[in-house]
């Protein structure tokens, strides 16, 4: 960890990061919860934000996403606000909240096929059916939702970011109600990811093995309620 | 043209209606209400031709409102419990866009289905071929502007416990003008007036509503998801 100060004077944005977060400070509820958030990523690098409950991950992965604003800070994606185009931001991240935006009367191919037409990547039918297979739901393709576990929607949400062709995923608890069998292809999903250039935000209770460099971004305000100095460097 | 398709609009539009495909009773209960709503009053006034062919419109129009009030909460709220919302908003695409195709979805569902129903109902208050003609073109103007404004009071009320009542107050009164030109217009006509004027307005209402309509509740749906 490297304090604040060490981005304070280097103001400008470097190309070299995807996504660099600065003086970031967020509220919830008319509290103030974060304060001070500095950490950039490489394409190929990852960030772990831990922090116990109500330490504000949830928030801050929401704000990043531009779901919610910031009191104060900038986010820059590629070297431009994110906020000025906010178009190109979107169509470059894939947001995995806990609300997994699948729908229980319709079957996982249905859900697929809506959202990564909405999120504007379509793909077809067999690519779909294909990721599915690859997430272990053979035959359950036809199913409703309804009618599957917590853990096999979760794996339905997961081929859906293996379609993503989103350069930044934001994932927040991803290895909720997953087995290990799912944690072991959600991994190796983040790797293909992070080989392939991608960056990785997560918020997790669990420690994460990954294959290339991350960094870790502890959210610690129990002590300090209103001045926190928080900052990672990948 | 198979681009087309696939846009992000059309996804929408075809998942809601999937999605009522499997949900059949509560898209069904507004219809059944406007039916049973129309129905009671025949039976309670009596074959009194005159009187029923006099409010039979009023009464038509009356019972399309509340029926497409009733299943006008639903807009937004299971996306909102599912995490869709989220995703609309997270899309590259228009959010208002994506509002249009739920809109346009809902009235498919809930309006549509009274449109068509209304001249069969309109027998029921002896109402004149032609009349009866006149009441369905303004049911068909008027009730996208039903959807149009619900979706507003929807995307307003989002997350609230009392939510139900709340839409009932806010949107009834956004509904008076509708209600006046709509039941107005066949008034009209079978008084023998002419009924450009009020088709003019409801097509005017229709135009303005479905312009600013997505734009209001997708800023609405925005605050309500920070």
């Amino acid at each position: 960890m490297i304090l604040a100060s060490y981005l304070l004077h280097t103001h400008s944005v470097s190309q070299s990061y995807v996504l660099e977060v600065q003086h970031l400070a967020l509220s919830r509820g008319g509290r103030k919860l974060l304060s001070a958030i500095n950490f950039s990523l490489k394409p190929g690098s990852w960030l772990h934000v831990k922090g116990d409950n109500g330490s504000g991950k949830t928030s801050l992965l929401r704000v990043i996403s531009c779901l919610a604003p910031a009191d104060a800070g900038e986010i820059f994606w590629q070297g431009q606000k994110t906020v000025a185009d906010k178009e190109e931001f979107l169509r470059n991240i894939h947001f995995l909240g806990h609300k997994l935006a699948l729908k229980e009367e319709l079957s996982p191919l249905e859900n697929l096929l809506a959202n990564c037409c909405v999120m504007g990547s379509p793909h077809s039918k067999d690519e779909l059916v294909q990721a599915l297979h690859l997430m272990g739901l053979k035959g359950r393709e036809h199913t409703p939702l309804a009618h599957l576990s917590q853990g096999q929607k979760r794996r339905v949400a997961l081929a859906g970011l293996r379609l993503s062709n989103a350069l930044l995923w934001i994932l927040d608890e991803p290895l909720v109600a997953l087995d290990t069998p799912g944690v072991t292809l959600l991994l190796s999903l983040m790797n293909e990811h992070l080989k392939r250039g991608g960056a990785i935000i997560l918020t997790s209770h669990q420690a994460l093995e990954l294959e290339s460099s991350g960094s870790v971004l502890h959210l610690d305000n129990s002590s300090f309620p209103h001045k926190n100095l928080l900052s990672a460097q990948v | 043209m198979k681009d087309f398709w696939e846009n992000a609009f059309w996804a929408v539009l075809k998942r809601d209606l999937q999605v009522a495909l499997q949900r059949r009773v509560e898209v069904l209960s507004g219809l059944f209400f406007f039916v049973v709503v129309a129905t009671l009053f025949p039976l309670a006034i009596g074959p009194e031709l005159e009187l029923l062919r006099r409010i039979g419109p009023g009464i038509l129009w009356v019972g399309a409102l509340l029926s497409s009030m009733l299943t006008q909460g639903r807009l937004f709220e299971s996306d909102w419990q599912d995490g869709t919302l989220e995703q609309l908003v997270l899309s590259p695409n228009s959010l208002s866009l994506l509002v249009l195709a739920k809109i346009l979805a809902h009235w498919v569902l809930c309006g549509l289905p009274l449109v068509l129903i209304a001249p069969l109902l309109g027998l029921m208050f002896d109402l004149p071929t032609n009349a009866d003609l006149i009441l369905l073109v303004t049911l068909m103007l008027g009730t996208p502007v039903l959807s149009c404004l619900g979706a507003i009071a929807g995307a307003l009320t989002l997350g609230l416990r009392s939510a139900g009542v709340l839409i009932a107050l806010l949107v009834l009164p956004l509904f008076v003008p509708v209600l006046i030109f709509g039941a107005g217009a066949v008034e009209s006509f079978a008084a023998g007036l002419g009924v450009q004027a009020h088709l003019s307005m409801l097509a005017a209402l229709l135009v303005v509503s479905i312009f600013f309509s997505p734009l209001v509740c997708a800023q609405a749906l925005r605050v309500a998801l920070e």
